[in-house]
């Protein structure tokens, strides 16, 4: 498929290991094959443990299961990921502003540097954030940015995730896995941790708090323990310390947010939610949704409490608007970005669409608003026949769709039933916006774990490895 | 806590209380159906269970007769009877597991054991296995939940509110089984001290595991009074109503809040006539008429603490 050898991250073309590999390329090549299989299974046997705290959350529907760990990590070196944390900032500011610019005076419009109708017409556009302030101007507090390394050893981003990213568990998870199977490992070199991201979440929410209130009542909202990232909302909310709740527990009164304590109602200032627009208030969008509150989008408006993320973030992360995110880079912050774009062909083009159709061959399709990897096209690997029938959605919806070249993904090398083989890895580093912007060191890496596969979400039978920045 | 929290906590164990209950009531009948040969008086012995856990409506609605299989049934393994024991197991293991994160894992650990062994369950095996054994099984699964509650839960708000469920469903079971025993007893008041009194009375007290007690505390022949003030009245009879509403009081002086001064106020109204009423008092007013106003106000205590604690809204402080 690609002609170009793929970059692996732990060794060179020739075969040497990579400096930053060192440490763990020596135990891995001077560790008895035993004592390697005992490793691994440790690592099984804890995280059946702790996934069995996980899953049973969600055992009643069986639709939890465990994500497969994988023992070798994916190392980063110090000075690579400065750039690449640089560039993460900076791309989630300009995205932060951008949202601003198009809830208010929509200059970035008026300009004409992002098509209007693509931005007005798009259904995560929502009206009812227009000349709504939010604290701080910032919308994205939690911002997940997936990256992918091509042939050439160049970050490219994949994608934003400016809704609920959720994934940020395993990471925390996966760290402290690996510090029990190679404590040597951490002992021997700088490993910058990534434990504190509670703290800088909590922190982030705190300063998200609607002006004039010292001392906020933060809550986590999930959609509840049918939601296949329940584990993590309930992760997440013990480890700040914060009440994890559900649309039930909390009511609007006078354009307030309180929710429903054995203490009587206590007044809500922060609601970090773990469920999309849609569903978090049946008066403002699904009058059908059992999982929202009625009357929260009245209190938000009104300022009397913070959604973290702001609604209305949808629209800037859809896959339509990616393409523009370059140029609001050099719009709002008068800088080039750092991070590349993979180049995109946007189907409502007539020219960018006869190309594609011409090359479903070698291109990887996707929706504009699906995610999870659901819907896609990945032409190189795609049947003839799987190809045809995408022809015909596209050709009945062009708008709806969006076509990038097929990257050849980085490999790492991963553990299977007969050994270590390069397996394609992606990197979801988290971005938090709040006074400062802050990311914890690396991210959360996903690995297909199929030979050859490309699909690294773990809903398509992905697994995930710790993420190490060496210094 | 959240309200929610707090009440799930409340009906999970209100549901492990109303197993057990449902079990020894069950049990009783059915010793006491072997009591008899005429299949008739059998058959009548099983329209107790149905009368103290007050489902003889439902249950007509769908049966056309009242004996032992159907009843048993109905009680233990009907999935649509909500009060069934296999609902009794669901339910508490479905409250535990959305407070999963509130109570130890050893809690839940049982709950959930016990409801995949429910899950096993049917007719043929109940009748396998020994309708008694069955019975003795729910006990222990009750008792296992219980210790291990008391063995591993931090003595915080969760702990007080699941003991609240406990001694709410305690007191309501206790009252009500003594009401419908009295009730079916009346007739063969006149016969009092006979054998088939004396088997009657001993089961209500065996039921509430009680037999012992009763001799100890008299050291005197089986009289429905005697039975009436041990279940009602002594403070040291763990099923006693008394027993129930001492700890119910304390624990709502526990937990508080400015919602919840009536909800106090009627829980220590009604344990001061427990605390101070006396059984010929009570006998000469009516113990059924006594039994009634007991469950009535344990009934809007209910209704408070749920308005208290689980549902509280936003009232003007007057």
């Amino acid at each position: 498929m690609a002609l170009k050898p793929l970059f692996n991250e732990m060794y060179e073309q020739g075969g040497g290991v990579r400096p930053h590999y060192d440490a763990f390329a020596d135990w891995l090549h001077n560790t008895a094959p035993e004592k390697i299989k005992q490793n691994r299974e440790a690592a099984d046997l804890l995280f059946h443990r702790v996934g069995i705290t996980f899953a049973v959350y969600g055992e009643a529907t069986g639709t939890e299961r465990l994500i497969p760990f994988d023992i070798v990590p994916h190392i980063i070196p110090a000075a690579k990921w400065d750039e690449v944390s640089r560039g993460l900032k900076q791309r989630v500011t300009a995205l932060n502003a951008f949202l601003h610019d198009i809830y208010h005076e929509q200059k970035i419009l008026l300009a004409g540097k992002v098509p209007a109708n693509k931005v007005i017409e798009n259904s995560q556009f929502r009206p009812e954030m227009i000349d709504i302030d939010v604290p701080g101007g910032i919308y994205a507090h939690v911002a997940g940015i997936d990256l992918v390394k091509d042939a050439d050893g160049e970050y490219y981003v994949l994608e934003d995730n400016l809704r609920t990213p959720s994934g940020v568990s395993y990471l925390l998870e996966n760290r402290r896995m690996m510090m029990r199977l190679f404590p040597e490992l951490f002992a021997a070199q700088r490993i910058r941790p990534v434990d504190h991201y509670p703290d800088l979440l909590l922190e982030t929410l705190r300063n998200a708090a609607p002006v004039g209130v010292d001392n906020p009542t933060i809550v986590l909202m999930t959609p509840g323990n049918f939601n296949s990232a329940y584990f993590e909302h309930a992760f997440l909310a013990q480890q700040m310390g914060i009440e994890l709740v559900e649309g039930v527990d909390l009511f609007v009164q006078d354009d307030t947010v309180f929710m429903r304590t054995t203490q009587g109602p206590q007044k809500v200032d922060v609601i970090y939610r773990r469920i999309d627009d849609d569903f978090i208030d049946p008066e403002a969008f699904r009058a059908d949704s059992m999982l929202g509150v009625r009357g929260l989008m009245r209190a938000y408006r009104a300022g009397r409490v913070t959604l973290a993320n702001a609604v209305g973030t949808g629209v800037a992360d859809d896959k339509s608007m990616y393409p523009y995110v370059p140029e609001m880079i050099r719009f709002y912050l008068d800088e080039e970005p750092i991070l590349k774009n993979v180049h995109t062909y946007m189907l409502d083009n007539k020219v960018d669409l006869a190309y594609v159709l011409e090359h479903l061959h070698e291109l990887v399709v996707k929706e504009a608003q699906g995610s999870g990897g659901y819907g896609m096209l990945v032409g190189p690997t795609a049947t003839k026949d799987e190809r045809e029938r995408y022809r015909q959605r596209i050709l009945d919806a062009p708008e709806r769709f969006i076509a990038q070249p097929t990257l050849a993904l980085s490999v790492c090398p991963t553990f299977n039933d007969k050994g270590v083989a390069p397996r394609h890895i992606d990197l979801r580093p988290y971005v938090l916006s709040g006074k400062t912007v802050n990311v914890v060191p690396g991210g959360l890496t996903r690995v297909a774990l199929r030979e050859g596969s490309l699909v690294v979400n773990s809903s398509q039978g992905g697994g995930v490895k710790d993420t190490w920045v060496v210094d | 806590m959240l309200s929610r929290t707090a009440s799930t906590l409340y009906w999970m164990s209100r549901y492990v209380e109303r197993a057990e209950n449902t079990a020894r009531i069950l049990d009783v009948a059915y010793r006491m159906s072997l009591l008899t040969k005429d299949p008739d008086l059998q058959d009548q012995e099983w329209f107790a269970p149905l009368n103290i856990t007050g489902t003889l409506f439902p249950f007509s609605g769908r049966h056309a007769i009242v004996n032992s299989r159907e009843v048993l049934h109905f009680m233990a393994l009907d999935t649509d009877n909500p009060s069934s024991i296999y609902n009794c197991a669901k339910q508490s293991r479905e409250n535990a597991r959305a407070v999963r994160g509130t109570i130890t894992s050893e809690m839940w650990e049982v709950l959930n054991a016990t409801w995949l062994e429910m899950q096993n369950m049917d007719e043929d095996r109940l009748y396998a296995r020994g309708i008694s054994a069955f019975f003795e099984w729910v006990k222990e699964r009750s008792h296992l939940f219980r210790g291990v509650t008391f063995g591993t839960i931090r003595r915080d708000e969760a702990f007080q509110f699941h003991r609240l469920g406990t001694y709410m469903e305690r007191a309501d079971n206790t009252a009500r089984m003594l009401d419908v025993k009295y009730h079916v007893l009346l007739p063969s008041v006149k016969d009092v001290g006979g054998a088939v009194d004396y088997y009657q009375w001993s089961a209500v007290l065996r039921s509430v595991s009680a037999f012992e007690a009763y001799r100890k505390v008299y050291r005197d022949i089986i009289t429905p009074l005697k039975v009436a003030e041990l279940l009602v009245l002594r403070d040291d009879v763990p099923r006693s109503m008394h027993f129930c509403y001492q700890d119910i009081y304390e624990i709502l002086k526990k937990v508080q809040n400015r919602y919840s001064v009536e909800a106090t106020r009627q829980a220590g109204e009604i344990y001061a006539s427990l605390q101070f009423g006396t059984i010929q008092n009570i006998f000469q007013d009516g113990l059924h008429e006594y039994l009634t106003d007991f469950l009535e106000a344990s009934y809007a205590l209910g209704g408070e603490i749920h308005d208290a604690f689980f549902a509280p809204t936003l009232r003007t402080d007057t």
